[in-house]
């Protein structure tokens, strides 16, 4: 499906290895003198090379601030790739996103990238950049990361096909991704490396995400959220497909990372490199794409539309968009004491 | 002679007071002796050899037990909790809470860790509202009122509160009652008692206050500094609280912020009612709008009430001019874990793992390899690694392993019969 060579036939032209960024775009006049004063501390966003060589010389010592563990969740449902009307297909995509993996790990060799991809029966470990430290050892090597995760991303869609052949009967029309899986392994990751010492790299989680929002995942979506928020991981969003995704705005709001939506795809790897490479640190002298704005909103759970008032019950929180007798999710009967209409159902119960 | 003759004097002060008084010229490492005494910490076993510590299996048995005593209560059962909950913390300042047996005096413990216990509350709970009251010289005064916002609480917490006088737990009691009488009926009243002194003072019976809050349906826990006492134990048992007695500032911070999840609720407590909610949306960028709550005007960034268009700066609150509560659905979906909890994890040990045949023997979640005995989810059978288990169940929620499968209604159906 995916072969090795096509790959450097279909690159989009870009620099792997940046070391000059147009200083115009990226510092807004009065933090120049910031830079200079931090350039002790190895925070410099021009020049990366010179940054991780100085980051190298001390890296037995402390990690720098710049340096960052990167997760990355790629959508593989096929759901959405085949029938996408976009200019971009599967190949393409990928090929962006191994560039800008790539080019993560070029900017300083303490970098960490974890990919996960999700599918649409079933989410996996795709590359861990920390555990075969052969495969990316700099010049020289740069087939080696590609082959190795083309290879792991062919073998998890035939494994997510053969789980999906055993389901029947599966409408098409809005088939979505199994994002909170993913989302809640790359959680647990991160948790592991905050686990593993003082010593750790700033993680972030980056979801590069087509497939539309799936209604019966924004519980467990919400709670992985929340989680996020709790232990400062924000959660980037890169969202290629048509509509925007309300789940991942939210995220993005919420844990403070950024959500773009790209309006020219072809030039996929221009808005990853610019706007997602940066570590975290460096963030706070960006102009960052911001949200235009972010539908708090609820939407009632009788008709599913969007509401500006609504009623509230009190013992489920379940939204109405009108004022109902019983809720129907709980089953109280409201206004009414509970102990009445417990006997009441005990005393139906001998009776049938 | 010297020490027994102070002892007698000031029958109360503690031996490390005097010592500390004595030689304050002492280093930190000769503190370690007097104040932490970490030989304690030492256990023998048959043979009188020295066990080592070992941190990680004692916090791992302590979240099992703990674990499995929620179980036992709640897990399979949707048991009913209430989410939206008016809390009033009663914060003992008499005499007794300058005393020094938690380091640097019971007040500055109390301060502390009220308000990570506030923060942890309005995590857990986003709709519900804290009030502040203390007692101090006999009398009950309100600190702060019912409010939804943490930084109003936790910044008259940090002003300097002396302790002095008496303390009078029917005072308390009467003020929380006035104040949580007020509130709308499909909230649940709630009082949190810290209290330090040994003793109440009060102008009348207290047991006729305790039945007062028992009618007006108060659950009222108390969390004791020094000992147990009956009128406390009594007060709890008569509204349905807990009562417990801290050992030291470790235990003194878990039970407090095993209050800040939301308690089993009973039935009658509270009527289920529907209450009008409204969702605003965010102000335009550029907006100019005088802001309702600080009366200045301000650019962008705020939300807007949908039924009387007033600005607000943060949410969730109550809008000034029509009344209706604000919120986001965030807020919302906070509380959801609640309602759909995730069943704990079965203990898997080495031998039984060694037994399964599963391929890879590391966890489903963080690809860690499984040395010590790991954890096994129900539903999915993937196994985890015990800190995995921790977390999924303490903060995140969701078991990665269920999450990761899609279950049609076909397949769950098949799986039911």
């Amino acid at each position: 499906m995916l072969k090795e060579g096509a790959i450097e036939s279909r690159l989009v032209a870009g620099p792997l290895v940046v070391t000059t960024w147009p200083r115009s775009f990226l510092l807004p006049p009065h933090s120049r003198g910031k830079l200079l004063r931090d350039f002790n501390q190895s925070t410099v966003v021009v020049g990366h090379g010179y940054a991780s060589f100085q980051a190298n010389r001390r890296s037995l010592i402390s990690f720098s601030d710049d340096v960052s563990l990167l997760v990355v969740l790629i959508d593989t449902n096929p759901f959405f790739w085949s029938t996408s009307s976009s200019s971009l297909n599967f190949h393409q995509f990928v090929s962006h996103v191994l560039v800008f993996l790539d080019l993560i790990v070029r900017l300083s060799q303490l970098n960490q990238i974890v990919v996960i991809a999700t599918g649409h029966n079933t989410c996996d470990y795709i590359y861990d950049s920390s555990l075969d430290t052969d495969q990316v050892t700099g010049e020289g090597e740069l087939p080696a990361l590609y082959s190795f995760v083309l290879q792991r991303l062919e073998e998890f869609v035939d494994k997510d096909e053969k789980l999906g052949a055993k389901q029947e009967g599966l409408s098409e029309k809005r088939a979505s991704s199994l994002l909170s899986g993913s989302l809640s392994m790359a959680l647990c990751y991160i948790q592991r490396v905050f686990r593993s010492g003082p010593l750790h790299p700033q993680p972030r989680i980056l979801c590069l995400q087509g497939s539309p929002d799936g209604s019966e995942q924004y519980v467990s979506i919400m709670n992985a959220i929340f989680s996020a928020q709790r232990s400062m991981v924000p959660i980037d969003c890169c969202y290629v497909g048509s509509h925007n995704s309300a789940f991942l705005q939210q995220a993005s709001y919420i844990t403070g990372g950024v959500y773009v939506k790209p309006q020219h795809l072809e030039g996929l790897y221009q808005y990853l490199a610019t706007v997602f490479a940066v570590d975290l640190h460096s963030r706070s002298f960006l102009q960052l794409p911001r949200p235009a704005g972010v539908d708090f909103r609820a939407s009632c759970f009788c008709h599913k539309t969007t509401i500006d008032m609504g009623y509230v019950c009190s013992v489920c929180l379940s939204i109405f968009c009108k004022h109902h007798d019983k809720c129907s999710t709980c089953g109280l009967v409201f206004g009414k004491v509970q102990s009445d209409a417990a006997s009441d159902r005990k005393r139906k119960v001998p009776e049938s | 002679m010297n020490n027994s003759e102070k002892k007698r004097m000031n029958g109360e002060a503690e031996e490390e007071n005097e010592e500390d008084v004595e030689d304050e010229g002492r280093d930190a490492w000769e503190r370690t002796y007097t104040d932490e005494r970490s030989w304690e910490a030492l256990e023998e076993d048959e043979s009188g050899l020295l066990q080592p510590i070992d941190n990680k299996a004692i916090y791992h048995s302590q979240y099992r037990r703990r674990l499995q005593s929620l179980s036992a209560t709640s897990a399979a059962s949707r048991i009913q909790k209430g989410l939206i909950r008016f809390l009033c913390v009663v914060v003992d300042l008499s005499k007794a809470a300058g005393e020094m047996d938690f380091k640097p005096s019971r007040m500055a413990v109390i301060a502390k860790h009220v308000e990570a216990f506030i923060r942890e509350f309005f995590d857990q709970n986003p709709l519900s509202q804290i009030g502040l009251v203390i007692i101090k010289d006999g009398v009950a005064q309100s600190l702060t009122e019912l409010g939804g916002s943490p930084e109003a609480h936790i910044k008259a917490l940090m002003v300097k509160l002396g302790c002095a006088g008496d303390s009078s737990l029917q005072n308390a009691l009467e003020l929380v009652h006035d104040t949580l009488h007020k509130i709308p009926s499909y909230g649940h009243r709630e009082v949190l008692i810290l209290y330090s002194a040994l003793s109440t003072c009060d102008p009348g019976d207290i047991m006729e206050t305790i039945q007062k809050c028992k009618k007006a349906k108060l659950r009222c826990s108390v969390i004791g500094l020094s000992a147990e006492m009956f009128v406390c134990k009594h007060l709890c048992q008569e509204t349905g609280g807990s009562y417990m007695v801290a050992l030291d500032e470790g235990h003194f911070k878990e039970l407090l912020l095993e209050h800040a999840p939301p308690p089993p609720a009973l039935a009658e407590f509270a009527i289920a009612n529907l209450i009008k909610m409204g969702f605003p949306q965010r102000a335009a960028e550029g907006s100019i709008a005088i802001c309702s709550c600080h009366r200045e005007a301000k650019v962008g960034e705020g939300y807007i009430c949908p039924r009387c268009k007033a600005r607000v700066c943060e949410l969730p609150t109550e809008c000034r001019f029509c009344g209706l509560t604000l919120v986001s659905s965030p807020h919302l979906a906070r509380s959801y874990h609640h309602l759909f909890p995730i069943e704990p994890f079965t203990e898997v040990s080495a031998r039984q793992l060694e037994l399964s045949r599963v391929a890879s023997k590391t966890c489903f979640s963080c690809r860690e390899s499984l040395l010590t005995p790991g954890a096994a989810c129900t539903k999915c059978k993937q196994y985890f690694c015990l800190d995995c288990d921790i977390y999924i169940h303490e903060s995140l929620h969701n078991c990665p392993g269920c999450e990761s499968r899609r279950i049609t209604p076909a397949a769950a159906s098949a799986t039911m019969s």
